[in-house]
């Protein structure tokens, strides 16, 4: 992985700053108004994840290429708490922090392809990506 | 960063056109239940065309102040949801059932109207 860029997230309008660039990135590439507003949601959410419940950590961006196929590659990454149960949270409607519950699912929906890893004290690294159609 | 509410007659009108952090959310919910409060408005729209991104937490914050500002009385509409917009909610699984909504400024003033009965 060769980030292009990255917003570290410590505080509340890096939230706001982490999806700007997101969508900045993504119009460039390309991706109809839909999709760009589906990456900025995205990331919206999983930067608020990270301010919730990691205090900070930070979202890198990649344009990738496989085949003829675009690409925009989100990696969010945090050294919190960590997922005992990642399907758990992938249910929809699971909420420790008493939101909507909309979360990683929503992310799920919103992205083409969706990883997580988590490690109790060590942290949670989401990628995912959306392909320019 | 205050989101500006404008009284007309017995409506309050608001237009949301800078990107809303979660603080600016908070604190519109707040400002909007006072001004009804004051102004004694029996209804109000918020227009969302300007709004390219509602993610799970301003959706909140815009269903929760629909339901408290209908606890004390005033009818909210929101209007001018865009198609992104729209198909972004829906893939978050978020549907906002209970939401007043209208096309436009114009379409919410009326469904105001219409519900009030004024």
């Amino acid at each position: 992985m060769n980030p292009q860029s990255c917003v570290h997230i410590h505080k509340e309008w890096d939230i706001v700053g982490a999806r700007q660039l997101g969508r900045e990135m993504a119009k460039e590439i390309g991706f109809s108004t839909v999709d760009q507003a589906r990456i900025a949601t995205a990331i919206s959410e999983l930067a608020r994840n990270i301010y919730l419940y990691a205090d900070q950590g930070k979202i890198s961006y990649e344009i990738i290429y496989n085949n003829s196929r675009t690409g925009l590659c989100l990696i969010a990454e945090d050294e919190g708490p960590g997922i005992s149960d990642i399907s758990q949270v992938m249910e929809d409607g699971f909420t420790t922090s008493g939101g909507l519950g909309a979360g990683l699912p929503g992310v799920k929906r919103l992205m083409d392809e969706f990883e997580a890893y988590s490690e109790i004290g060590k942290g949670t690294t989401i990628k995912t990506v959306k392909w320019l159609r | 960063m205050r989101i500006p509410i404008l009284k007309l007659n017995n409506y309050l009108l608001i237009s949301i056109q800078t990107e809303i952090d979660d603080q600016t959310a908070i604190q519109f919910q707040e400002d909007l239940l006072d001004e009804i409060y004051k102004t004694e408005s029996s209804g109000v729209v918020i227009d969302l065309t300007s709004v390219d991104i509602i993610d799970s937490f301003i959706a909140k914050v815009l269903g929760d102040v629909v339901t408290m500002s209908d606890l004390m009385g005033a009818k909210v509409v929101l209007t001018g949801i865009q198609p992104a917009v729209a198909m972004t909610l829906i893939d978050l699984g978020i549907n906002m059932k209970n939401v007043p909504t209208a096309l436009d400024l114009e379409q919410g003033l009326l469904k105001l109207h219409k519900e009030l009965g004024v």
